[in-house]
C-alpha cells in the first residue's frame, strides 16, 4: 500500500517537473574552477561567489524569465582536468555559457575546445595571453599585468620617476610581468636601470636589493611578485633601510601581504582594485556602491573576507547576465555579439568597455593605486 | 664595493649558520644509525609553525618557543619509536625511505591543522637593523648566529664531557661492541633521534623572523641541510658546521655577484664539485675496507 501510494506519488512529481520544465528550462552556466589545490586562493571565492549570486538571481526572477542552472566543476588547478571538465560543460551537460578558468593555465588548456564548440566563455584569469590576440568566443574580466605595469610606471612618472631598478620572481607570474614592464617602460620613456630576479622557494633577497641599491641613478624601485616573495623582498628593503620610493604589483594586493610584511611595508604603492578601499572611494564614484554591496554581501553570506579574485566571478556573471539579456536569448551567437558590445557596465573590478577589438574592456584606469599609511591600505588616486 | 661584498657575506652567513645546524642534525643521526632521515626539515617546519600558532594564541614568545621545541624533540622520539624501531632488521635503503615517508606524513598532517599560508613572526629583539662599515646586519642575523654558537658547544661538551653523549660516539664507531660493553643502542638512537629534532627545531626558529615560516618551509631548508652535511662530509660535525656556512655563502654570493637564477644551481654544483674531487666530503673519515 504504502509502496503504491510512493509510486503514484513520484509519478505526479515528475510530471510536474516535467510540465515546469517545459514551461521554463533553466539557464545553464558553466564553470570549472580550482576550488581546492594550489590556487584554492582563487578558485574558491570566485565558487563562492558564482553560487551566491546565482542563487540571489533566481530569487529575484531569474533571467529572461529563467532561473540560472550553475553546473561547476573543480579542476584543482591542474590544466589537464581544466580541459576535461570544459569538454564535460560543452558536450554533456550542454552548457549555455562558461564562466570559469581561475588561472592562466587552466583558461589557456580550455580555450582551444571552447573556440571549436562556439560557445561564450568569459576567463578570470590574469596574463594579457588570453583576449590578446583577440580570440572570438574568449573574454576575461580581471585586468592584464600589462594595465598594472602601464599604471605603476604612470604614477611613477607623475612624481618625476623616470629611472627604475625592478626586482621580479622567476615564477610565471612574475616573470610575465617583468617582460611587460619592461616593454611598457620602453615605450613609457622609464629606464629600467637595474633588473633582478628572485626564486619562487628563495628565503633572502637582500643580496639582490642590494645590486640595486648600488646602482647609480636608480630613482624607484618595483617588485613583480606572488605569494610570500614580495613580502620578504619588503622587510629585506625595510631592513636595508633603502628610502627610494618602493612599487609592488597587483600580485599581492591583499590583507594577508600587510599580515606578512608588517611595518615594513609603510609607505610602498601598487596598483588594486578599489575593493580593499571600499570605504574610501569618493562620493559619486561610479564604482563605490557596486564596491561596497559586493563586499557588504559576501562577508554577511559566508562570514569570511571578501577578496579581489571572486570579483572577477562577480563581475564575469554579470556579464553573462547582461549579454543574455541583451540578446533576448541564448543563442551562442547572439550572445556573443552582445557581449562584444557591452559598454559602460560599472562592475567591481572597473568599467567594462568591450569591443570587437578587446576582449577585456577595462582600461588601465581601473587600477587605483593605493599606499600602506599606518598599516592599512589608503587610496592615492 | 667593500660593503657590498660584506652584505653579501653577511646574508650568507645567516642563513649558513640555519643549514649548519640542519646539517648537524642529519650528521648526529647518520652517526647513530647510518640513516639519512630525510624528515629532518619537518623538524625546521614544526619549530617556526608551533611558534606562531602558539604565539597566535597569546601565548608570550619565550614560552612558545619551549613548547616547539618540546613537540619538535618529542615528534623526533615518535618517529623513531613508532616508524624506524619496528623496522630494525630492515637495511639501511628501507629505512630511509621510511623518513621520506614520514616526512610527507608530517607535512600533510601541518597542512591540515595550520593551512597552506605563509606566517610572519616578528624579531626577537628590537627591529633596529646594525650598520656595519656600510653593510645592513639584521638584528635577527645575530640571534642566528649566537644560538648557533651556544648550541655547537653544548654539542661538543654533550659528547666529550657526558655519559650519554659518549654512549652515542661509542655507537656510532662500532655498534656490536657497544653493545657488548652494555650500551643500550636502542636508548641512543632515541636520543639521537631527538637531540636532531631539537636543533632542527631550534634553526627553524631562529630563522623564521628572517624568511617567514609555512607548512613546506621543510623541504628545501632540509634539503640545503643535506648538501650541507654531503659538503663536509657525512658523519662529520665539524664538517657539517663548515659545510653550512659555505654553502650559504656561496648562494649569497652567486646571487649577488652572478644572478639569483644560478643561486640554487651553483649549490647543487658544489657538491658535485666536492664529492668528485673529495668522495668522502671536506672533513669525512677515511675508510679502510678490511679484506
Amino acid at each position: 500500500m504504502v509502496r503504491r501510494i510512493g509510486k503514484y506519488a513520484a509519478a505526479v512529481a515528475t510530471g510536474l517537473m516535467m510540465l515546469s520544465a517545459q514551461a521554463s528550462e533553466p539557464i545553464k552556466i558553466g564553470s570549472f574552477v580550482s576550488a581546492t589545490g594550489p590556487a584554492s586562493f582563487l578558485g574558491d571565492p570566485e565558487l563562492k561567489t558564482l553560487e551566491m549570486y546565482v542563487e540571489k538571481i533566481n530569487d529575484e526572477g531569474g533571467v529572461l524569465g529563467r532561473d540560472l542552472e550553475l553546473v561547476h566543476y573543480d579542476d584543482g588547478g591542474s590544466a589537464s582536468s581544466a580541459r576535461n571538465f570544459a569538454s564535460r560543460l560543452i558536450r554533456s551537460d550542454q552548457v549555455d555559457i562558461i564562466v570559469g578558468g581561475s588561472t592562466t593555465g587552466t583558461t589557456m588548456a580550455a580555450v582551444p575546445l571552447i573556440q571549436q564548440a562556439r560557445i561564450p566563455f568569459i576567463s578570470m584569469a590574469g596574463a594579457v595571453k588570453i583576449t590578446t590576440p583577440v580570440k572570438k568566443w574568449v573574454f576575461k574580466t580581471p585586468q592584464s599585468d600589462r594595465m598594472a605595469a602601464e599604471r605603476i610606471l604612470r604614477d611613477m612618472k607623475d612624481r618625476g620617476i623616470t629611472k627604475i631598478g625592478l626586482i621580479s620572481g622567476t615564477g610565471g607570474f612574475g616573470s610575465s610581468g617583468r617582460a611587460q614592464t619592461l616593454e611598457a617602460a620602453e615605450q613609457m620613456g622609464v629606464e629600467v636601470l637595474a633588473d633582478v630576479t628572485y626564486g619562487g622557494s628563495d628565503t633572502d633577497m637582500t643580496a639582490q636589493l642590494t645590486d640595486i641599491r648600488n646602482t647609480e641613478g636608480v630613482e624607484a624601485v618595483l617588485n613583480f611578485g606572488f605569494g610570500q616573495g614580495p613580502a620578504i623582498v619588503t622587510r629585506n628593503y625595510a631592513d636595508l633601510g633603502m628610502e627610494l620610493p618602493f612599487y609592488q604589483s597587483h600580485g599581492v594586493a591583499s590583507d594577508s601581504f600587510l599580515d606578512l610584511a608588517g611595518s615594513s611595508a609603510e609607505g610602498l604603492r601598487l596598483p588594486a582594485s578599489p575593493l580593499l578601499v571600499p570605504d574610501s572611494l569618493p562620493e559619486g564614484d561610479p564604482q563605490k556602491e557596486v564596491v561596497q554591496d559586493y563586499k557588504a554581501e559576501y562577508e554577511a553570506h559566508y562570514d569570511s573576507k571578501v577578496s579581489t579574485f571572486g570579483a572577477y566571478a562577480y563581475d564575469g556573471l554579470n556579464l553573462a547576465v547582461r549579454a543574455i539579456e541583451k540578446a533576448g536569448s541564448t543563442d551562442p551567437e547572439a550572445v556573443r555579439k552582445a557581449l562584444e558590445n557591452i559598454e559602460g557596465y560599472v562592475g567591481v573590478t572597473g568599467e567594462f568597455n568591450m569591443s570587437p577589438d578587446d576582449h577585456n574592456g577595462l582600461n588601465v584606469d581601473s587600477f587605483r593605486i593605493l599606499e600602506v599609511q599606518n598599516g592599512k591600505w589608503t587610496l592615492i588616486n | 664595493m667593500f660593503s657590498e661584498f660584506l652584505q653579501y657575506l653577511f646574508t650568507g652567513t645567516t642563513i649558513g649558520a640555519t643549514y649548519a645546524l640542519i646539517a648537524l642534525g642529519f650528521t648526529l643521526i647518520y652517526n647513530a644509525s647510518h640513516v639519512i632521515n630525510f624528515a629532518q626539515g619537518e623538524f625546521v617546519m614544526i619549530g617556526g609553525m608551533t611558534t606562531v600558532a602558539l604565539t597566535g594564541m597569546g601565548m608570550p614568545m619565550i614560552v612558545a618557543v619551549v613548547l616547539a621545541v618540546i613537540l619538535a624533540s618529542v615528534l623526533g622520539l615518535a618517529l623513531q619509536r613508532l616508524a624506524i624501531a619496528p623496522a630494525k632488521q630492515a637495511d639501511v635503503v628501507t629505512l630511509i625511505i621510511i623518513t621520506i615517508g614520514a616526512s610527507i606524513f608530517i607535512r600533510g598532517i601541518a597542512q591540515v591543522v595550520w593551512g597552506k599560508e605563509y606566517h610572519s613572526m616578528p624579531n626577537f629583539s628590537a627591529t633596529q637593523s646594525l650598520e656595519v662599515f656600510g653593510a645592513v646586519l639584521n638584528s635577527q642575523s645575530l640571534w642566528v648566529f649566537g644560538i648557533g654558537a651556544v648550541l655547537v658547544v653544548a654539542l661538543v661538551l654533550f659528547f666529550t664531557k657526558t655519559l650519554s653523549g659518549k654512549a652515542i660516539l661509542a655507537t656510532s664507531m662500532n655498534k656490536e661492541a657497544a653493545r657488548l660493553v652494555g650500551i643500550r643502542t636502542q636508548v641512543v638512537l632515541m636520543l639521537a633521534f631527538m637531540v636532531s629534532a631539537f636543533l632542527g627545531s631550534v634553526a627553524g626558529i631562529v630563522v623564521a623572523p628572517i624568511t617567514f615560516t609555512s607548512y613546506d618551509i621543510g623541504i628545501i631548508l632540509g634539503l640545503k641541510g643535506f648538501v650541507a652535511a654531503a659538503i663536509g662530509g657525512l658523519g662529520s660535525g665539524v664538517g657539517a658546521i663548515v659545510g653550512g656556512l659555505a654553502l650559504g655563502i656561496v648562494e649569497a654570493m652567486a646571487a649577488g655577484y652572478i644572478s639569483s637564477d644560478y643561486k640554487d644551481a651553483v649549490a647543487f654544483s658544489m657538491i658535485l664539485l666536492v664529492l668528485f674531487f673529495m668522495p668522502r666530503g671536506l672533513f669525512g673519515a677515511k675508510v679502510v675496507e678490511r679484506v
